[in-house]
C-alpha cells in the first residue's frame, strides 16, 4: 500500500506513467505528437511533449522520445528557480510562472525528453495523462501503473 | 466569409536564388479565398511567372503550397508543387507527402515561392523564420540521392520536424523527368521538377520548425478531429492502403485485363502474381512508414539481402520502397516478373532521382522500338529485352549519363524520342507526360488527357471505368461531365491539402465541418463552387502557357489496339467525348 500525500485527490488511484512499449513498431506518423498538442487545445506541434524522429532516415526506423517518469529526476535537480518539482509516481510538474526558460532541464535529461515550446521559450513537460496512447494505432505507447 | 484563425499560415516566403535574398508577405487575400495548396499555388504562379518562361531558365518559378488542414487534421499530409514543366512545356503540378507539408507549415509558412537561378550550386535551409543559403558545390554530382539525405540530416536542425528535399544527378543534368526526392522514399516525381531545380542550381531544401495552430472552436476541433481519425483508422474506406498498400491493385487489375504490360501490347501480365503486393509482402516487406500526420502508413519498404561482392558470409540489407505505379512502370510495362529484379530497378531510379513512371514508360518505348528495328544497338548500346532488369538498370544509368545522342533524346521524354526516331503511335504519353498504370477503359484515358496535369489522380477515370464493369457504359458526354465534376472537387482536396487516398473520408460535409472548427465558414455549395473556380483558373493558366485544346488533346494509337475491360476503345467515342470537353472547358473559363 502506497502512502498517500495530502495533494492526492482520489485515494485509490495509483499513479501511472507513459511507457514506450516498443519503438520498433513506430511508423513515424506523429499522431501522438499532434494528440499531445491538441490538449491545449491547438493544432500544430508547439506543445507536444512527445517526440518522434527517424534514427538516421526513414529507411532505419524511428525512435520515440518522451519523459520516462524518473523517480529521482535530474531535470528537477538542476532547475534554478524551483519551477520543476518531482511528481508523485515519477517525472516532474512545471510551474510556468516560476520558469525563466533557462533550458538547464533540457540539458540535464539524458534522453533529451524535454521538448521546447519555442513560442513561449519554456519546456514542455509530459504529465503522463496518456491522451497520446489513444492515438497510437500500432501499440507503441501505453499508460501503465508505476512500479518503481 | 472565410476568416482564418491562424494568421501565420497565410505567410508566403519568397526566395530569389539569383540575388540570394528572401522576403515574407502575408497573403490573407489568397489563403482566405483559396484555402491553400493548389488554389493558392496556381495564383502565385500566375503572379510570379511569365507564361512564356523557359522551363529551364531563370524565369521559371517553383511554388510549394500547403493548406488549411495541414498540421490540423490527419492525412492532410501533402504539399503541392507548381511550376512550368520542362517535360510538357506546360503547367506542372506534383504532390508529395513525407514530412514536407507539416514541416513547411511548422516553419511558419503557407507557401514558398522560389525564383531566379543561382550562379553556384546551393541548398536552402529554412527555419526560425530565416532562409540560409548554403554552398552545395560539394554535394553536386554525388552519385546517390540517399547520400545527399544522409549528409544534410547530420548538418541541419529540427530532426523529426523537417523535410529534406533534394535532387539527384538526373536533376542536375536536366533530365526532363527528374524528380525531387523527400525523406528518401517520397517524391515530387512527375513532370520534371528535379530538372527545374537543377537548372536553378538548387540541390536541396531543408525546412522545419514547430509552432501552434490556433483553432476557432477547440471543442468542435477535437470532435471533428476524432471523427476523421476514426474514419481513417477504423473504416474500410482506407483499408487497402492499410494492408498491402497501393500494390494491392496489381492482381485485380490483371484479372480484369487493365494492367499495362510490355508497353501496353497487352493488358494482362503472366508474371503479375510474382510482383504483386501479396508476393512482396510475404517475403520482403521489412517496414511500414508514414507521412507526417497519417496513421495509415502506406509507405511499404522491402528489404533485399545482398552478399558482399568479394567476400563470403558478409551481407548487407538494402531498403527499397515500392508502390503500385513503380511496380507497373518498371515492372509490368517492362515485362519483369522477378520481384527482386524490379525492386533493384526501382532502387536505381531512386538513386538517380528520376520519375519512376516516366522512366519505365520511356524504357518500354525504347524496347519496342528496338524490337521493331527502329533503333539498334548503335543507339541503345545495350540490348533491351522484356524482363531483363539488369540491362534496364544500365539503361537508367545511361539516361542520366547521356553517353550518346539517343540517350540525350530519351532524357527529353518518350514523345521527343519517338518524334526523332519514329514510333509515335506506341509512345505512351498524354500531353507529353508518360502514362500511369491503368488501361481500364475509355474514361481512364480521357481522364489522363483532359486532366490538368495528365495524372490518373486528376479525376480518377481509372476508378470510374472499374466501377462500370458489367454495366452499361454511359454516353461520352456524361463521362466527361462526371470526370470534370470529380476533378473540380479534387481541387478542394488538393487545396486543403489532404492526401487523395483519404478522399472517401473527406466528404464535402466533413470538410465544411473541419473548416468551421478552424474558423473558416464556407458551406458545401460554396466549396463545390470554389472547386470549379480553381479548376477554371488552372486551365486558364494552362492555355496561357500554350496548351492548345484542338491540337494537344491527343491519344496514343496503342490504346485503341489493346482491348480494355470494356473491350476495344472506340475512336469515335473518344472524339465525341473530347469535343464535348472542349465545349465544356471553354464555357468554364469563359472563352
Amino acid at each position: 500500500m502506497i502512502t498517500l500525500s495530502a495533494q492526492t485527490v482520489k485515494a485509490e488511484v495509483k499513479p501511472k506513467r507513459l511507457v514506450v512499449v516498443n519503438p520498433d513498431l513506430c511508423v513515424g506518423c506523429m499522431s501522438c505528437m499532434f494528440a499531445c498538442a491538441r490538449r491545449f487545445p491547438n493544432g500544430g506541434l508547439a506543445k507536444a511533449a512527445i517526440h518522434v524522429r527517424s534514427v538516421g532516415g526513414f529507411e532505419r526506423g524511428f525512435t520515440v522520445i518522451v519523459c520516462r517518469a524518473c523517480p529521482n529526476p535530474p531535470c528537477a535537480k538542476v532547475c534554478p528557480t524551483g519551477a520543476l518539482t518531482p511528481r508523485k509516481g515519477g517525472g516532474v510538474t512545471l510551474n510556468p510562472s516560476k520558469c525563466i526558460g533557462c533550458g538547464m532541464c533540457r540539458e540535464a535529461c539524458p534522453f533529451g525528453a524535454i521538448q521546447w515550446d519555442t513560442e513561449l521559450n519554456k519546456p514542455v513537460i509530459c504529465v503522463h495523462c496518456g491522451y497520446c496512447v489513444n492515438y497510437c494505432p500500432h501499440g507503441v505507447l501505453s499508460l501503465e501503473e508505476v512500479r518503481w | 466569409m472565410i476568416m482564418l484563425t491562424d494568421k501565420s499560415c497565410t505567410r508566403v516566403l519568397y526566395v530569389d536564388l539569383s540575388r540570394k535574398t528572401y522576403w515574407v508577405k502575408e497573403r490573407p487575400d489568397l489563403f482566405e479565398k483559396y484555402l491553400g495548396g493548389t488554389g493558392v499555388a496556381v495564383k502565385l504562379l500566375r503572379e510570379e511567372m511569365k507564361p512564356s518562361a523557359d522551363p529551364l531558365g531563370p524565369g521559371n518559378v517553383v511554388v510549394f503550397a500547403v493548406g488549411a488542414f495541414t498540421a490540423a487534421y490527419p492525412t492532410a499530409s501533402k504539399t503541392v508543387a507548381m511550376f512550368k514543366s520542362p517535360l510538357t512545356g506546360n503547367l506542372g503540378e506534383s504532390h508529395a507527402g513525407g514530412r514536407s507539408a507539416v514541416a513547411i507549415k511548422m516553419a511558419g509558412f503557407g507557401a514558398i515561392v522560389i525564383k531566379g537561378e543561382s550562379d553556384i550550386p546551393v541548398y536552402l535551409s529554412i527555419h526560425d523564420g530565416k532562409v540560409f543559403f548554403r554552398d552545395a558545390s560539394a554535394l553536386w554530382g554525388v552519385r546517390s540521392t540517399y547520400t545527399v539525405g544522409r549528409v544534410l540530416r547530420e548538418r541541419e536542425s529540427w530532426p523529426g520536424l523537417r523535410a529534406i528535399m533534394r535532387i539527384g544527378r538526373a536533376g542536375e543534368r536536366l533530365i526532363k523527368y527528374a524528380g525531387v526526392v523527400t525523406e528518401t522514399y517520397r517524391h515530387f516525381g512527375r513532370l520534371g521538377l528535379g530538372a527545374v531545380w537543377g537548372s536553378k542550381k538548387l540541390k536541396a531544401l531543408v525546412v522545419g520548425g514547430r509552432r501552434a495552430i490556433p483553432v476557432a472552436d477547440p471543442r468542435k476541433y477535437r470532435e471533428v478531429y476524432d471523427k476523421i481519425y476514426d474514419k481513417v483508422v477504423k473504416s474500410d474506406s482506407m483499408k487497402k492502403y492499410h494492408d498491402l498498400g497501393t500494390p494491392v491493385n496489381i492482381i485485380p487489375l490483371n484479372k480484369i485485363g487493365a494492367l499495362p504490360t510490355r508497353n501496353l501490347t497487352s493488358a494482362r501480365f503472366e508474371g503479375a502474381e510474382n510482383i504483386s503486393g501479396e508476393a512482396i509482402a510475404e517475403t520482403m516487406l521489412a517496414r511500414r512508414v508514414a507521412c507526417s500526420h497519417c496513421p495509415v502508413a502506406c509507405i511499404h519498404i522491402a528489404a533485399i539481402r545482398e552478399e558482399y561482392p568479394h567476400e563470403k558470409y558478409f551481407y548487407t540489407t538494402k531498403y527499397v520502397s515500392y508502390d503500385y505505379e513503380p511496380l507497373y512502370s518498371l515492372g509490368t510495362m517492362l515485362g519483369i516478373s522477378d520481384k527482386e529484379g524490379v525492386l533493384r530497378l526501382i532502387e536505381e531510379v531512386e538513386v538517380e532521382g528520376l520519375d519512376a513512371m516516366s522512366t519505365g514508360v520511356a524504357l518500354a518505348w525504347a524496347t519496342e522500338a528496338f524490337q521493331r528495328g527502329i533503333i539498334t544497338e548503335k543507339e541503345t548500346i545495350v540490348k533491351p529485352s522484356w524482363g531483363d532488369w539488369r540491362t534496364y538498370i544500365q539503361m537508367v544509368k545511361y539516361i542520366v549519363e547521356q553517353p550518346n545522342e539517343f540517350y540525350r533524346k530519351l532524357g527529353e521524354g518518350t514523345e521527343e524520342a519517338a518524334k526523332t526516331y519514329g514510333g509515335v503511335e506506341f509512345a505512351m504519353t498524354f500531353g507529353k507526360n508518360e502514362m500511369p498504370g491503368y488501361h481500364a477503359g475509355p474514361a481512364t484515358h480521357l481522364g489522363y488527357v483532359i486532366g490538368a496535369r495528365h495524372s490518373h489522380l486528376d479525376n480518377a477515370g481509372y476508378s470510374y471505368d472499374q466501377k462500370l464493369i458489367g454495366k452499361e457504359y454511359p454516353p461520352p458526354e456524361k463521362v466527361i461531365d462526371d470526370l470534370m465534376k470529380e476533378e473540380a472537387w479534387r481541387q478542394i482536396l488538393s487545396s486543403l491539402v489532404v492526401c487523395f487516398f483519404a478522399r472517401k473520408v473527406y466528404t464535402p460535409e466533413l470538410v465544411a465541418e473541419g473548416l468551421e472548427a478552424l474558423g473558416i465558414k464556407i458551406d458545401v455549395e460554396g466549396l463545390k463552387k470554389l472547386g470549379w473556380e480553381i479548376y477554371a483558373e488552372k486551365y486558364r493558366l494552362k492555355l496561357d502557357m500554350g496548351f492548345d485544346l484542338e491540337k494537344d488533346l491527343k491519344l496514343p494509337k496503342r490504346i485503341f489496339e489493346t482491348p480494355s475491360p470494356h473491350g476495344k476503345i472506340s475512336e469515335e467515342f473518344m472524339q465525341k467525348a473530347l469535343d464535348h470537353f472542349r465545349k465544356r472547358i471553354k464555357e468554364l473559363i469563359g472563352k
